[in-house]
């Protein structure tokens, strides 16, 4: 699974792009980021709140009950400021 | 049905021209040009950079674009939209739309700018003169703005 964090959440997280495998058990993307947000401090405090976060499962827009799987793209992201 | 990402900058007239030419159904051309904003004050900008997610940002104007062109009967749209290192007064976007009548041209082109704002992946990050970088947040107002589109929506459904 490929994993991309964009804005804040990639100066907080310290990455930009990664490969990732994800225990079993990890199927949507709630686990996925209750799993992140269990690898260290940084993941922990840039995940902290889901409302403030936005994600996309292959370029998508993804709800917290999306699933995701190993194939995918994800990417974890801040409310958009374009325009 | 036209979407350009660039770092570089665009020309309006030339973009306006390439749009509606040869075209002769078309009525009238909305365009609206979105500009890097300073207000100075202690908040003073240096420069704003945007950042963006390469291939879902132009998969998502596309689909704004297309749904534009659902909803109006339009001869033609347009979006580029910029990203990298901007500086006050520099242009970020240009949205156009062109009907043969004014009126879904004008409408089209606000509810493109509205969309962009909330579902194109964007990100700006300011470098003010005092307070350093920062993100700037979503507003509220921006969603409101898109509401209107849905509140019409509603009210045409009944």
């Amino acid at each position: 699974m490929k994993i991309l964090y964009f804005a804040w959440l990639r100066q907080k997280t310290g990455i930009d792009s990664e490969d990732v495998v994800v225990p079993e058990g990890v199927s949507d993307v709630a686990g996925l980021i209750e799993w992140l947000k269990g690898r260290n401090e940084k993941f922990a405090d840039a995940l902290l709140d889901f409302e403030s976060i936005r994600v996309a499962v292959n370029q998508e827009f993804a709800e917290l009950d999306a699933p995701v799987g190993q194939g995918d793209e994800i990417a974890i992201f801040p409310p958009m400021t374009g325009g | 049905m036209v979407v350009k990402v660039q770092g570089e900058d665009f020309d309006v007239g030339k973009e306006l021209a390439a749009l509606t030419e040869g075209n002769w159904a078309i009525g009238g051309m909305t365009s609206f040009v979105g500009l890097v904003r300073d207000l100075g004050g202690a908040d003073a900008l240096k420069a704003m950079t945007l950042e963006h997610y390469p291939g879902m940002t132009e998969k998502m104007l596309r689909e704004i674009e297309a749904e534009a062109n659902e909803r109006w009967p339009l001869e033609a749209s347009l979006i580029v939209h910029r990203y990298g290192r901007l500086e006050p007064g520099d242009q970020i976007v240009l949205v156009a739309t062109a009907s043969a009548h004014r009126q879904a041209a004008f409408d089209s082109c606000a509810f493109l700018i509205d969309w962009l704002k909330t579902k194109a992946p964007f990100w700006k990050l300011e470098e003010t003169r005092n307070i350093g970088a920062r993100w700037v947040e979503a507003k509220q107002s921006d969603d409101q703005a898109v509401d209107r589109w849905k509140r019409q929506d509603r009210a045409a459904a009944e």
